[in-house]
């Protein structure tokens, strides 16, 4: 069992080494996703019934809803979580954690361009 | 930031008990993380006067709120609870006194008990409306919640703060719709209401009452205890849904139109929430708002607004005549029916029947559903009247294909009024004459909603920005038009902190009695006045008559 393990972990070391970066934590791309279903969809999924989505399209932004976009980076949406903007209220710690809005950066980044 | 009255030594004191409490991580004192909890709505944005927080303390459990409130106690530390921090429009996750030190209670987010049968929740402050209705979805209950508009605070914050819904008349007056509750004290005792002062009690969340004086109210827009458990009663899904609106020609048809409304709906022959527009002056019934997000409703002919530009209070001879040439009716109301499907139809047939005393009365049968909905049904419908949360409502501000200019939040002026066609008329007569008065800008005819039972509530949103002068103005008129409703006896049921002492004042009968009897009732369950200072203008007597 134990050198089953060592050789397991030599073979992903291995792997995440021949790749220009890492990719995302499995669990994190999880967790962000469930958290972004629960704070960030009831505005900006997609829908008639999505302010958020509502707002950017009005702006002219495509695609609109944010699940779509390979544009935004964690710096842009934690000013947007943690600072709100027009009608988009602050969201607390209590509400999304430090972590969570790192998975939720990573979740909302996941098909940018390398 | 210090609270204000509190030594640093005591304060630094303090925060390490809340600590201990709560553990480290759930205290928040940086710069960065009180900011927070600045209300994101607040009229005085960027102002010297803005609420301001000193900390943070976010407990996990009901002993943990016992811990934080004797240590309140014990170094005079001026906490101010939240549950979801949500009620936007009426002060957010900020304090009425700057500098207090918030308590936090979303990570106490259990729904203890849902129990299908009886229809009934048990829940903790931070559930939220969106917990609860995913909770019920995924157990597969055949339970609806009633929410309100936007649906993300919590049933716990939202009743408290006596806000209403959608559904059935006792399930929409949110706080009429709870059963039992439980309050930490400001001694850090736990009280629980209703039948659950008898210990062991079955039917806590089934008797409202319980035995002896029923207090449950006074914790309610008020200061004199921390909420920490409270039931409420939910509507078993109906059979089936049925909508039906009825149209008529003629201003003055919505005396008699009001007066045949009120009958159905206090006979319950209509046990929806009934939804008032106009046709003729464009006035949006509520279910419609959402559209607007996406479609502007079209533009009246140029001959119609013209004619609106000159009318005075909604009417004119010509606007009558206008309505009547071109066959736009001047008043609709939407009547929806819950129940068995055949009870539905028959319910509409007879509120057909009873508005046909108003001569040419149209009537358009709508929507009607077999419930549950289908997923593709859940996407057509007005979301809350289907008990399923929505924030679509934030359409009446934020941008959207409709409304290029954007604001930043809003507060709401909601004077109740009585349920009469002619108070209707009264008041819009009044509140334009006022908006001309104040300097605001020109309100055309604004219909009242029907979120209560037995009254009319109207829902004027002011825009909230971040231009100093502009929010200046705005408070100013504000509190002058509060004022000029209490006048005409119509006070206001809800407010932000920022107009809390304001609106109490106009309850003033013999002398402030109510707010005097407040004050005794203070004085003796928070004698150091640690629990939301301010609070509806409650304000415990080391800072009474220093606030305004």
């Amino acid at each position: 069992m134990r050198y089953a393990r060592i050789f397991l972990m030599v073979a992903l070391s291995v792997v995440l080494a021949t790749q220009a970066f890492a990719a995302p934590d499995e669990s994190q791309l999880e967790r962000g996703h469930r958290v972004y279903q629960k704070w960030c969809y009831p505005c900006h999924g997609p829908g008639a019934d999505k302010p958020g989505t509502a707002s950017l399209a009005a702006r002219g932004q495509k695609p609109p809803a944010l699940e779509d976009r390979t544009d935004l980076t964690p710096a842009a949406i934690k000013i947007f979580v943690r600072h709100g903007v027009l009608y988009m209220p602050t969201f607390r710690k209590t509400e999304i954690s430090d972590a969570d809005l790192d998975a939720i950066c990573a979740y909302l980044t996941r098909n940018n361009k390398k | 930031m210090l609270p204000p009255g509190v030594s640093a030594a005591d304060f630094e004191a303090a925060l390490k008990q809340f600590q201990e409490a709560v553990g480290k991580e759930w205290v928040f004192t940086s710069d960065e993380d009180v900011a927070l909890y600045r209300d994101a709505y607040s009229p005085f944005w960027g102002e010297k006067d803005e609420i301001l927080v000193s900390a943070a303390v976010a407990p996990e459990s009901v002993e943990q709120v016992q811990k934080v409130v004797r240590t309140a106690n014990i170094f005079k530390i001026p906490i101010y609870t939240i549950s979801t921090g949500k009620n936007l429009g009426y002060g957010g996750s900020a304090p009425v006194l700057s500098g207090s030190v918030v308590l936090d209670l979303k990570r106490m987010n259990r729904i203890l008990e849902v129990n299908e049968k009886n229809a009934y929740a048990l829940v903790e402050p931070g559930v939220s409306y969106f917990d609860l209705y995913r909770y019920i979805q995924d157990k597969g209950l055949k339970l609806w919640i009633d929410v309100p508009d936007p649906g993300w605070g919590s049933p716990i914050g939202n009743s408290l703060d006596r806000g209403g819904g959608y559904l059935l008349a006792q399930y929409r007056n949110h706080f009429d719709s709870h059963c039992g509750m439980e309050v930490v004290l400001a001694n850090g005792e736990i009280l629980r209401t209703g039948m659950g002062a008898m210990a062991g009690a079955h039917t806590w969340q089934e008797y409202k009452t319980g035995f002896g004086p029923w207090i449950d109210g006074i914790f309610s827009q008020s200061n004199f205890g921390v909420v920490t458990k409270m039931g409420f009663w939910l509507m078993p899904e109906p059979d089936a849904y049925l909508s039906g609106t009825v149209f008529v020609p003629r201003f003055q048809d919505l005396i008699p139109l009001v007066e045949t409304l009120n009958y159905l709906e206090n006979t319950r022959a209509t046990n929806g929430m009934p939804d008032l527009g106009s046709p003729l002056l464009g006035i949006p019934m509520i279910s419609e708002l959402a559209r607007n997000l996406t479609q502007a409703p079209p533009a009246p002919a140029p001959e119609l607004a013209a004619l609106l530009a000159k009318s005075v209070a909604g009417e004119s001879p010509e606007l009558q005549e206008y309505a009547l040439k071109n066959s736009i009716s001047y008043w609709s109301c939407k009547l929806s029916f819950y129940g068995a499907a055949k009870a539905n139809e028959a319910n509409w047939e007879y509120a057909k029947e009873k508005f046909s005393a108003i001569p040419g009365a149209k009537f358009v049968q709508n929507e009607s559903y077999k419930l549950p909905l289908t997923p593709e049904q859940r996407e057509q419908v007005h979301k809350p009247q289907f008990g399923i949360p929505s924030l679509a409502m934030f359409s009446i501000g934020a941008r959207s294909a409709t409304n290029p200019e954007p604001t930043n939040g809003h507060m709401w002026f909601s004077p109740i009024i009585p349920r009469t066609g002619e108070a209707v008329f009264e008041a819009n007569r009044v509140f334009a004459e006022a908006a001309k008065e104040f300097g605001l800008p020109a309100l055309s005819f604004s219909l009242p909603s029907c979120y209560w039972e037995r009254a009319f509530i109207y829902i004027f949103a002011f825009p909230i920005t971040h231009d100093v002068e502009t929010n200046k103005k705005n408070r100013a008129a504000f509190k002058r038009l509060v004022e000029r409703a209490a006048e005409h006896g119509w006070g206001e049921y809800r407010t932000a902190p920022a107009f809390q002492d304001t609106i109490m004042g106009t309850y003033a009968y013999n002398d402030h009695a109510l707010l005097r009897f407040h004050e005794v009732l203070k004085d003796a369950v928070d004698p150091n006045g640690i629990l939301s200072a301010g609070r509806y203008g409650i304000w415990p007597k080391h800072l009474r008559g220093t606030k305004a």
